[in-house]
């Protein structure tokens, strides 16, 4: 599989990418995540991240967001740690912490700042409001986030990442434990909001299929190997076949794509941070 | 035991211990903006042992001559330090606390035996000690009390954002682990003020459990904090206050307020969580 959108880009690096890669490497001593990963993403494109686990997805992440240094090759992140919104793998919150979902959100907005924060009050809580209200947790902003559930969290969370106007967006597994209809509310207040501001998407997922319409590009890790391409050109029994060096089958059902062949192939359980260090 | 909360004995006794009344008052305030933040971040083994190191610091300042306060200053700052850098990972923590604790423990004790003044003094290190105040000790105390404070009205936001969530603070430029070393320090010496008041062993009664009382009832963070300081001016002055007539240790009074506060929230707590 030949990649010409690769070698072009490594030729002239687009000055205006909200990401850029260039032959970036990442190795934990011998074992190598991936090498000579080159990608841009363009300010307003959606990119999906797959693999299975251990394949450096939620790595990638860590290196965009400044956590986990290259070992090799460059990244630039366009407007610096700033306005970059995160959206983490979910993880426990405990259930006696003084905190509510409103909360939460604010930190996305001004929780970097110096300072106790009493100034702006009026204008902060507003546009908390207006962030709750797009994620359709208005009605739980005042409980306590620990006692709130996955689903619930997971929307301040999507909030908490919005409401800070960012430029890029770095989502790791954010539909995880939400319902149909709010994976459905989420991704597309994240399609909308990449139209409307032009914001660069990075959206790792072990399940393709409620982004599917969104997805410009799909960039597939498989052990160090990896293909970045339209989704209609990467999700093909070739494509993952050659990556998975085994024989898969890739089945299009409406408009599902269906992974079958080797075990943990695709639509694997989602894995988890190990621990921040 | 029929004087033992003599009004008009205790209301003669206040005048002598305004200076000490101002110092709890004082404290009641720093513990109590303070312990939020301690709980939240899941410090309370890290304030136990800074608060043991500070008992080393006294002891040694006990032996050499020098005011106590400023050795217990020295010694929790110092174990505030070595807690932060040697702790770089939350999983670290409790084990280097131990090990550092345990020492520090040791060396007290060894400074102590050394030590050939009043046994009083010895024993006031651990437990508390009813000694009024003197004026340097209550502006050295309150010195080192607005520069907690103002540390903390500085670094209050992001501090919060990394206590809470560390990843996303991280993420989004926030200097977590400076920030963590420099709370730490704050904590040391709002501990090392303490210890000259509650003792060593009990500090905890004013970092930690008003606080962990207010998040049993709030959680909202700004309720929570003005409602930690609360009770913590109501265990400390309550407390001394209380302590006066029976002329016993403050710090049974001060524990027994501040313990009898948190078992009512945990009530109140327990009936708001499964409403749920």
């Amino acid at each position: 599989m030949t990649l010409p959108s690769r070698t072009a880009e490594a030729a002239e690096p687009s000055t205006r990418a909200a990401v850029a890669l260039r032959g970036a490497r990442l190795s934990y001593g011998d074992r190598v995540l991936w090498d000579g990963l080159d990608l841009d993403v363009a300010p307003g494109e959606f990119v999906a991240v797959l693999g299975p686990n251990g394949s450096g997805k939620t790595s990638l992440i860590r290196v965009l967001l400044g956590l986990q240094p290259l070992s090799g090759g460059t990244v630039r992140v366009a407007g610096g740690n700033r306005r970059i919104g995160y959206i983490p793998q979910q993880r426990a919150i405990d259930s006696t912490l003084a905190l509510r979902g409103r909360d939460l959100v604010g930190f996305g907005l001004d929780g970097h700042g110096w300072g106790v924060g009493w100034r702006n009050r009026r204008e902060r809580r507003a546009k908390v409001d207006v962030a709750l209200e797009a994620v359709g947790a208005t009605r739980y902003a005042d409980e306590p986030v620990g006692l709130l559930s996955g689903g619930e969290q997971q929307r301040l969370r999507v909030a908490q990442a919005l409401v800070g106007d960012p430029e890029v967006l770095l989502c790791d597994e954010p539909l995880l434990s939400l319902d149909l209809h709010h994976q459905r509310v989420v991704s597309d207040l994240i399609d909308a909001r990449r139209r409307a501001a032009g914001t660069a998407v990075l959206f790792v997922t072990h399940e393709i299929n409620p982004i599917l319409p969104l997805v410009d590009r799909v960039l597939y890790l498989v052990d160090g190997r990896f293909r970045i391409g339209p989704p209609a050109e990467v999700m093909t029994s070739r494509t993952l076949t050659e990556l998975y060096r085994t024989n898969v089958e890739v089945v299009r059902v409406r408009d599902q794509i269906h992974v079958v062949g080797a075990q943990h192939v695709c639509e694997d359980e989602p894995h988890h941070v190990a621990d921040e260090g | 035991m029929e004087n033992f909360f003599d009004v008009g004995q205790t209301i003669d006794l206040l005048r002598y211990v305004q200076p000490m009344l101002i110092a709890g008052a004082v404290l009641g305030l720093v513990a109590g903006l303070l312990g939020p933040l301690v709980v939240t971040r899941k410090m309370a083994f890290a304030v136990h042992g800074t608060s043991e190191l500070a008992f080393t610091g006294g002891a040694a300042a006990l032996l050499v001559g020098v005011g106590v306060g400023y050795g217990a200053l020295a010694g929790s700052v110092i174990a505030a330090l070595l807690l932060g850098l040697l702790s770089r990972r939350d999983a670290d923590r409790d084990s280097v606390i131990g090990a550092i604790l345990a020492f520090g423990l040791g060396l007290g004790v060894l400074f102590l035996a050394l030590y050939k003044g009043r046994a009083a003094n010895k024993f006031g290190l651990l437990t508390g000690q009813v000694v009024s105040v003197g004026s340097t000790d209550l502006w050295l105390l309150i010195g080192s009390s607005v520069a907690v404070l103002a540390v903390l009205a500085f670094i209050y936001r992001p501090l919060h954002f990394a206590s809470v969530d560390a990843a996303v603070a991280t993420a989004r430029g926030v200097p977590v682990r400076t920030l963590s070393v420099v709370f730490a320090v704050l904590v040391g010496v709002a501990t090392a003020l303490s210890v000259q008041l509650v003792g060593a062993l009990l500090v905890l009664s004013l970092m930690i459990t008003p606080a962990a009382a207010a998040t049993r009832v709030t959680a909202s963070p700004l309720r929570a904090t003005v409602l930690a300081v609360v009770f913590a001016e109501v265990s400390v002055l309550g407390g001394m206050v209380l302590s006066l007539a029976p002329g016993m240790p403050v710090s049974a009074f001060v524990t027994a307020v501040s313990f009898l506060i948190y078992l009512v929230c945990r009530l109140l707590g327990g009936k708001r969580e499964r409403v749920q």
